[in-house]
């Protein structure tokens, strides 16, 4: 990314931290600002996705139930699930990409801005189109992991399957692109002095992530445009009657959905890596071993897909090669708790909020990884798969792990992001309410599956003994509720009259902490220049104390993107041609015609615009629109 | 002596959460759970349970050593205002090793036991004391037939103690999952493939299991019964089941039209309907288009039949695969309108009236 000093004019350069209004939202590439975006957008499906899992935990609250229909309740579960991964947990880490990976690393921005605001209005538009299924009634119905042959026309008429088909192809792009996006700038725009190996291990664990989604999404897609072929052209990929095999689905969406884990959690990873050491005043425990088994894991996270297909017959080879192959990942695992422990061990220990959700995600992690071994073993999975058992697992490694990682890093870089500090009373109070909330809610689902309740079930009878251990999970999941309503209260409550934050407020260790908060657009006024794995430690270090507040600058002669609407124009296409290839047997080809038209007029407009602000005076020609 | 009273301080402040553990571990004490995994009552439940308490023996070692150790370091390193910076420690090789090594042992532990238990599991049981059973999983209900006996029946699977039960499972539809918690785990079933499972029943008794994989709108509501029945009692049902049988041409795949209800002999078996009641009920459930989709015969089915076989439907505990007790009500109530019980049913509402169902309810209850 070039630097180079073009700007005459103070003043206009200046002007760009202090844009406002829904234009310069609209029309931004400012990573940070895309950072903002993602989280509000991810944070409102987040909250929809709880609601959605409130409404099924009322609706098991009592046997034989009816306080949803069957057919609701199946949409709830699928767009739960569905909701959950690809509109909750996957776009709050793309916040902390957006945010941090530039500041982390010295960067201005990240590598193709305009291609980041692509990636987010496409996973804005996908979101919104996969929820807008709620307002015909055809919300997706087939589960989250859609196992064919039921998503076929013969069983699956409406449109349900279908939006969930085109949502998630959708999403895929933005995904896609923001992978390639995060890949090329941790590749290519470093400080100078930050080695690989001196990344912050959020950088090294994103880019980790970045290389899943770069190799796992392409099989999802494959997947789903089989799928389509299969529901719109009559191919039989997937169906039994025309030759097809069902399992395919099964093995390809497992290639994809494995991996899928560990994009759900190696952000997490990434951020309790940077949590734990600042507030224990010690650096990071085993950072070799830490990027190493982040690797490690990833790799064997493409070898494993089968075990969750153990209850399908294998025979006996494969389950033995894929059952000790998904027991082997939990050694590299082991080697992450063992650091992070190792981390705080004789330090000493600051118990602010980011610090509780960071302990509190290792304790709770342990639980889901311990689990985990448990259906590894076949036989042993022959009972737990497809029960309450196995949500009661993933949900300790994806909410007791990737939320309260993503909660941790949320309340541990709100200064930065927002300017203010949240209130450490409702934040500890926030912590305690979701720790108790979290482990009342599925910790007794170990017990109702072992106990015979199987999964994606509306409602159970009476005399199976459920009703008491979920009448328990009810009551917890209400508690989790209450947990984020008082999140919410904090937020409303600092950003109207919160203190300030200074730029380092908790003796940060990596770059972002060393610029205003909230950063200026630029980022860094002056190239920082790295000289060890923790260099704002060192910098202080070797002063003697705190670093003086950074000052604001002009930002004179600093040269950035410009703003541009194509990006969203685009990513209005992309989502067009979706809706046209739903909607093909009603409407024929217009509406493809129509997102590829646009896509096309998008895509041309982003190519032939100056991709840098031309300061007026200079060029004489404004880029904006 | 303060980090001590400081720390009983604290856990008594979790005293609440105790409190919620102690009610959990009564509520798994508890015996009430018919279809639970922990009591393992056939050899393959037991492999199954045997491997998994191996794996939570490990478990939970692992979970007090390592919460402990966090929990420990919590206590042990909380930090005060003033505190001097901790020695700045990166990383200590030989530790790391010890730790990445453990583990392996552990699992290792586990392994062997798992892969040994892998291959006992996927065995085909043999021999002439083999017990052959066909599942077909139905959206949303369990057929299930005995070669050995040319039987048919459904949703209520019969079993003899002691003899080995090979299953040869598929699907008519979609993916199902047969799942028998105290005999056998569960094993997915395919509509393009065969799928095997084995068990062998210990006691008499009933059992309950349910569809494990998600298969459509009334996937919650696909459960079966297994009754496992002393040697002698298995042969009895089994001598019953055959007197269940249709004349010579059965002929019930075709939906008869009105003009060929009498001489269709589809729904007509060896047990004549007991008085005027059941005899109109027999009337109805050939005029009213039941017959359609139901065989009434056990002996030399029909096969390839949409709904659930009723040869014995008047002795079944449940109807419409375990959503309701067979009582008369409830059958006459499921009769005349299946959407209302069990919503996307298959089964249509064929506007009969209340009297109507009494009538189908009495010829019913004739075929026990």
């Amino acid at each position: 990314m070039a630097t180079t000093v073009l700007g005459q004019d103070a003043h206009v350069a200046a002007g760009h931290g202090e844009k406002t209004g829904l234009w310069s939202w609209i029309t931004t590439v400012d990573h940070k600002r895309i950072g903002i975006l993602y989280g509000a957008t991810a944070f409102l499906f987040f909250l929809l996705g709880g609601l959605e899992a409130e409404v099924i935990r009322l609706q098991l609250a009592k046997p034989d139930n009816k306080l949803v229909t069957p057919e609701f309740y199946n949409q709830l579960f699928t767009m739960h699930g569905t909701t959950m991964i690809f509109l909750g947990v996957m776009p709050l880490s793309a916040m902390f990409f957006n945010y941090l990976i530039p500041l982390m690393i010295g960067a201005r921005d990240v590598a193709f801005p305009r291609l980041n605001a692509f990636s987010y209005w496409v996973f804005l538009l996908g979101g919104l189109f996969l929820n807008s299924s709620f307002l015909f009634g055809a919300a997706p119905n087939a589960g989250w992991f859609g196992y064919a042959n039921l998503t076929s026309k013969q069983f699956s008429p409406g449109l349900n399957v279908d939006f969930w088909l085109m949502g998630l192809q959708i999403l895929g792009v933005a995904s896609l692109a923001a992978a390639v996006n995060f890949f090329v700038t941790i590749i290519n725009l470093r400080a100078p002095g930050m080695k690989l190996m001196r990344m912050p291990m959020f950088v090294w664990m994103s880019f980790i992530t970045q290389v899943l989604l770069l190799l796992a999404f392409p099989v999802i897609t494959v997947a789903l445009i089989m799928l389509m072929f299969d529901r719109l052209f009559g191919t039989h990929f997937f169906v039994p009657a025309g030759g097809g095999d069902p399992i395919l689905w099964q093995h390809l969406f497992w290639i994809f959905g494995h991996p899928e884990v560990y994009i759900l959690i190696l952000p997490a990873f990434g951020i309790i890596s940077e949590v734990l050491p600042v507030f224990s005043r010690k650096p990071l425990f085993g950072y070799a071993a830490m990027v190493f088994s982040g690797a490690f894991i990833a790799f064997l996270g493409f070898g494993v897909w089968s075990h969750h297909m153990f209850s399908t017959g294998m025979g006996p080879i494969a389950d033995t090669f894929f059952s000790l192959a998904t027991m082997l990942i939990a050694i590299p695992t082991g080697v992450k708790i063992f650091n992070w422990i190792g981390t705080i061990w004789g330090g000493s220990l600051q118990f602010k909020t980011p610090m509780l959700f960071a302990l509190g995600f290792i304790a709770m992690f342990i639980i889901g990884g311990l689990s985990g071994v448990m259906h590894a073993s076949p036989p042993a999975d022959l009972q737990q798969t497809d029960t309450y058992f196995v949500v009661a697992h993933f949900h300790y490694v994806l909410f007791g792990g990737s939320i309260f990682g993503l909660t941790s890093g949320a309340y541990y870089w709100w200064p930065k992001m927002s300017g203010k500090m949240l209130d450490e009373k409702l934040g500890k109070l926030h912590f305690w309410l979701m720790l108790i909330g979290f482990n009342l809610t599925f910790f007794p689902m170990h017990f109702v599956g072992l106990h015979g309740m199987p999964r994606r079930v509306y409602t159970y009878p009476k005399g199976l003994g459920f009703e008491l251990l979920n009448q328990m999970e009810t009551v917890g999941a209400l508690i989790l509720a209450v947990s984020f309503l008082v999140f919410l209260v904090n937020i409303y409550r600092t950003m109207k009259s919160g203190a300030k934050a200074p730029a380092d407020p908790w003796n940060g260790a990596t770059l972002e902490w060393s610029i205003p908060s909230p950063p200026q657009e630029w980022n860094f006024a002056e190239q920082p220049v790295v000289h060890g794995r923790d260099p704002l430690w060192e910098a202080k270090r070797e002063r003697g104390g705190p670093l003086p507040e950074p000052p604001l600058v002009s930002g004179k002669g600093i040269h950035l993107p410009a703003p541009s609407f194509w990006p969203l124009v685009a990513a209005v296409g992309v989502t067009l041609i979706f809706v046209g290839f739903m909607l093909l047997p009603k409407v024929g080809p217009w509406g493809l015609v129509i997102g590829i038209s646009t896509l096309f007029f998008g895509v041309y407009n982003w190519l032939f615009e100056p991709s840098y602000t031309s300061i007026p005076g200079v060029k004489g020609k404004s880029s904006s629109h | 002596m303060s980090l001590a009273a400081r720390a009983v301080r604290r856990l008594s402040r979790l005293a609440p959460l105790f409190v919620v553990l102690l009610v959990l571990v009564a509520a798994a004490c508890a015996r009430d759970y018919p279809q639970t995994t922990l009591a393992p009552k056939g050899d393959l439940a037991r492999i199954e349970d045997d491997i998994f308490f191996t794996t939570v023996k490990w478990a939970v070692l692992v979970f007090v050593l390592v919460e402990g150790a966090l929990v420990y370091a919590i206590f042990r390193f909380r930090g005060k205002p003033g505190d001097a910076e901790p020695e700045q420690i990166h990383g200590n090789t030989m530790v790391e090793i010890i730790w990445t090594v453990i583990p392996a042992l552990i699992l290792a532990m586990i392994a062997v036991p798992t892969v040994k238990a892998i291959f006992k599991e996927n065995e085909t049981p043999k021999g002439p004391n083999v017990l052959t059973v066909e599942v077909i999983g139905h959206q949303w209900w369990w057929e299930f037939r005995y070669p050995e006996y040319n039987l048919t029946t459904a949703n209520e699977l019969h079993v003899p103690v002691g003899r080995t039960v090979s299953l040869k499972m598929g699907a008519y539809d979609v993916i199902h999952s047969f799942w028998l918690p105290e005999f056998a785990g569960k094993r997915d079933v395919f509509p393009n493939r065969e799928t095997r499972l084995w068990f062998t029943a210990e006691e008499p008794g009933e059992y309950s299991g349910q569809c494990a994989e998600f298969c459509g709108i009334q996937h919650g509501r696909m459960a079966f019964r297994v009754e496992a029945q002393e040697p002698a009692a298995f042969q009895t049902w089994v001598d019953h089941m055959k007197t269940l049988a249709a004349q010579p041409a059965a002929a019930a795949v075709a939906a008869p039209s009105t003009d060929s209800v009498h001489t269709s002999t589809a729904g007509a078996t060896v047990q004549q309907p007991a008085g005027d009641l059941a005899a109109q009920g027999q009337k109805l459930f050939l005029t009213k288009g039941c017959v359609g989709c139901h065989s009434l015969v056990a002996y030399n089915a029909p096969q390839g039949l949409l709904g659930p076989n009723l040869a014995n439907v008047g002795a079944r505990t449940y109807i419409a695969a375990g959503t309701l007790k067979n009582t008369d009500e409830n059958l006459a109530h499921w009769i005349r309108n299946p959407q209302e019980v069990k919503h996307g049913v298959l089964m249509p509402v064929l506007g009969v009236t209340e009297d109507e169902a009494k009538a189908l309810v009495a010829f019913l209850r004739t075929h026990q």
